[in-house]
């Protein structure tokens, strides 16, 4: 199916955060109908999370691919226990949908067997990273959160291989993993016996500064962005810098519809400006983007080129 | 076979070098002068002839030379890092701790006799993938992330040939190390793509009617009364406000020291125990290198009657960040 002009997919991320159950199941039922190519769908964060378990979102993936998306499966990106290696293959070898590789132990896994996405965690910053994966059988990479568009632009001029790209374009930055959960710490709980707080703060847990500065958000073991990246404004020159795949990551509201921008704006149906203003009633908190523009990732910059520290 | 766990130990410079080797250390570990590495800071590591001045120091005493090449080679630098992987097998490195999968191809292709390393920066927390560099580039030692408890690394060894190579004391990075932008979020510059976290030029003290406040690129860490003990500003170390709460939200400043668990590293076969800290001081340097070679020795000649002696702990608690220290992960509850 063609969407206007631009040649680019949108894609939709994993739901990073823990919602239960019925929220999920209604949640990739909307999304069955939405505007949005690909599905990549599993949960990436924290295996203390059960209420879907792997063969729900198989099942689920079944749905969406009735439903004519691209689905691909993603894998947990911090690989500890003998349980999550357990569960690690059997996504792997799930033998029917492509699957999202989010540490190298998955890529051993899926080396040389079946095309995979290559993660952003698997920190690939050069081309002959990039090469080596695609010679693997990666069939697609997500280039890391804080790569700038320079620096992508030059892995993309001096890579041989014609691997598709794609980049997180929208929604709070996963920026750090840690064995240890914070959102336990904060209600004084072991991870062990978490009591799974997550299920409390549908778009995570604020963290800000003492003097009152939103500054990242608290996802269990994941610490994301207070602010929300958002290159809308940005759509001409991620096709212009070579970008196949355009990714907005999951939130609590108004997902469906913020995918609907997105493909309005990449369709010419919207000027960037009519989207950044549409969007922002729907965003849990204000656009950053300054990663894209090589500074610092809480840095707006606006189109113009004027700056603002958010 | 007689039980053997190497320290190696941080060397920022050549006098830090020689305090480590004329201390105890088995093996040193170094940087060049550059953003090769991911301790990048001013004043530290080595140029090539200081490299080699501490190489023929090191051999001449029967002693290892590892170094760091552990950021990510960004595209526009590719040369700046190929060049330091060629210097390094001229000069007689050996080993080459690495975390680029790129990296570590040229590396095994155009030095297939230079010993490689995975750097801790490579993330590598489960034997898969491992095993995944393993085989790949024929890595023969992983450094692993300060992430895992010890049941878990007794799983990890269990699945994998490769030595392994745990941090035993020093800076505590409560992240999986090569899987943080936090510090390029703040500032613009992270492990990964500048081998610094929290850097320096981002850092301002300022004294306000509320106290002492540290700032990183305008952002406040941390504000202290007259009586509280400042730290320097990493950003997971300040206190945050989270629901009201105002607490270190992500850790406290403090350093990891796994003395007390040395009898069990050794049992496990652990190969060695890195110390963290190429950005501090020889005097830092010696005291922590005289204190693991004790340790290590009296639990390498009877782990049954391994004690922590009072005077070791003293002796690191005097050069800890915040003076406080912890197990970290290995100790699970920590979790």
């Amino acid at each position: 199916m063609k969407h206007g002009n631009s040649k680019m997919k949108l894609a939709l991320g994993p739901v990073l955060y823990y919602w239960d159950r019925d929220t999920m199941l209604g949640f990739y039922e909307e999304m069955a109908d939405a505007p949005v190519d690909i599905i990549y769908l599993g949960e990436t964060v924290c295996s203390r999370r059960h209420l879907l378990r792997l063969q729900d979102y198989l099942d689920i993936a079944q749905r969406l691919a009735a439903a004519g998306k691209e689905v691909v499966i993603s894998t947990q990106t911090l690989i500890e226990s003998e349980y999550d290696i357990k569960t690690l293959h059997k996504i792997a070898g799930n033998g029917n949908f492509r699957v999202e590789a989010n540490d190298m132990g998955a890529v051993r896994l899926l080396a040389n067997k079946a095309p995979f996405v290559a993660g952003s965690t698997l920190n690939i910053y050069n081309p002959q990273t990039l090469d080596l994966l695609a010679g693997l059988g990666a069939m697609r990479w997500v280039m890391p959160v804080e790569m700038s568009r320079e620096a992508l632009v030059s892995v993309l001029r001096e890579r041989q291989s014609g691997i598709e790209t794609e980049v997180f374009a929208y929604g709070r930055l996963p920026l750090a993993f840690s064995a240890r959960c914070f959102t336990a710490r904060h209600h004084n709980l072991q991870k062990d016996d978490c009591q799974f707080k997550c299920l409390d703060y549908e778009d995570g847990l604020a963290l800000k500064t003492r003097e009152g500065q939103p500054f990242l958000t608290l996802n269990g073991i994941q610490t994301q962005s207070a602010l929300v990246h958002n290159l809308i404004g940005e759509l001409d020159k991620l096709q212009d810098a070579g970008v196949d795949v355009v990714r907005v990551s999951p939130q609590a509201h108004h997902t469906g519809e913020i995918l609907g921008l997105f493909r309005e704006c990449m369709g010419q149906h919207l000027t960037p400006e009519q989207a950044l203003s549409q969007i922002e009633g729907m965003m849990p908190a204000a656009s950053c983007n300054g990663y894209w523009y090589g500074r610092p990732g809480l840095d707006f910059v606006r189109n113009d080129n004027s700056t603002a520290t958010a | 076979m007689q039980p053997k766990i190497e320290l190696v130990c941080p060397a920022g410079s050549l006098p830090a070098l020689k305090t480590a080797i004329d201390n105890g250390a088995d093996c040193v570990y170094m940087g060049f002068r550059d953003d090769t590495n991911a301790r990048n800071f001013t004043g530290l590591n080595f140029s090539f002839d200081n490299a080699k001045e501490g190489v023929r120091y090191a051999h001449a005493k029967g002693k290892k030379v590892l170094l760091a090449l552990n950021t990510y080679p960004q595209a526009d630098g590719w040369q700046r890092w190929t060049k330091a992987i060629d210097n390094a097998a001229e000069l007689g490195m050996d080993a080459v701790i690495l975390a680029d999968p790129g990296l570590m191809q040229y590396a095994a292709k155009t030095h297939p006799g230079l010993r490689l390393h995975l750097s801790v920066q490579g993330s590598a927390t489960n034997y898969e993938a491992i095993n995944f560099y393993h085989e790949m580039f024929g890595i023969q030692r992983a450094v692993v992330p300060r992430v895992l408890a010890l049941a878990q690394v007794e799983q990890l060894m269990a699945g994998t040939k490769v030595e392994i190579e745990l941090f035993g004391f020093g800076g505590l990075c409560v992240m999986v190390e090569g899987r943080c932008a936090l510090s390029s979020y703040a500032t613009g510059d992270s492990p990964n793509t500048r081998g610094v976290c929290s850097p320096p030029k981002a850092v301002r003290w300022q004294e306000t009617p509320k106290g002492l406040e540290s700032r990183l690129n305008g952002i406040l860490i941390d504000r202290y009364s007259a009586d509280e003990k400042t730290g320097y500003p990493t950003l997971c170390k300040g206190r945050f406000d989270v629901e009201g709460e105002t607490y270190y939200a992500i850790e406290e400043p403090t350093s990891l020291n796994t003395l007390e668990l040395l009898p069990e590293l050794v049992r496990m076969g652990i190969a060695a125990i890195k110390i963290e800290g190429r950005q501090r001081s020889p005097a830092y340097v010696e005291q922590v290198t005289k204190v693991w070679r004790q340790a290590i020795d009296s639990c390498l000649r009877d782990a049954g009657a391994f004690a922590v002696k009072p005077a070791w702990m003293t002796a690191l608690g005097k050069v800890s960040e915040g003076q406080q220290q912890t197990l970290g992960a290995y100790y699970r509850p920590w979790k």
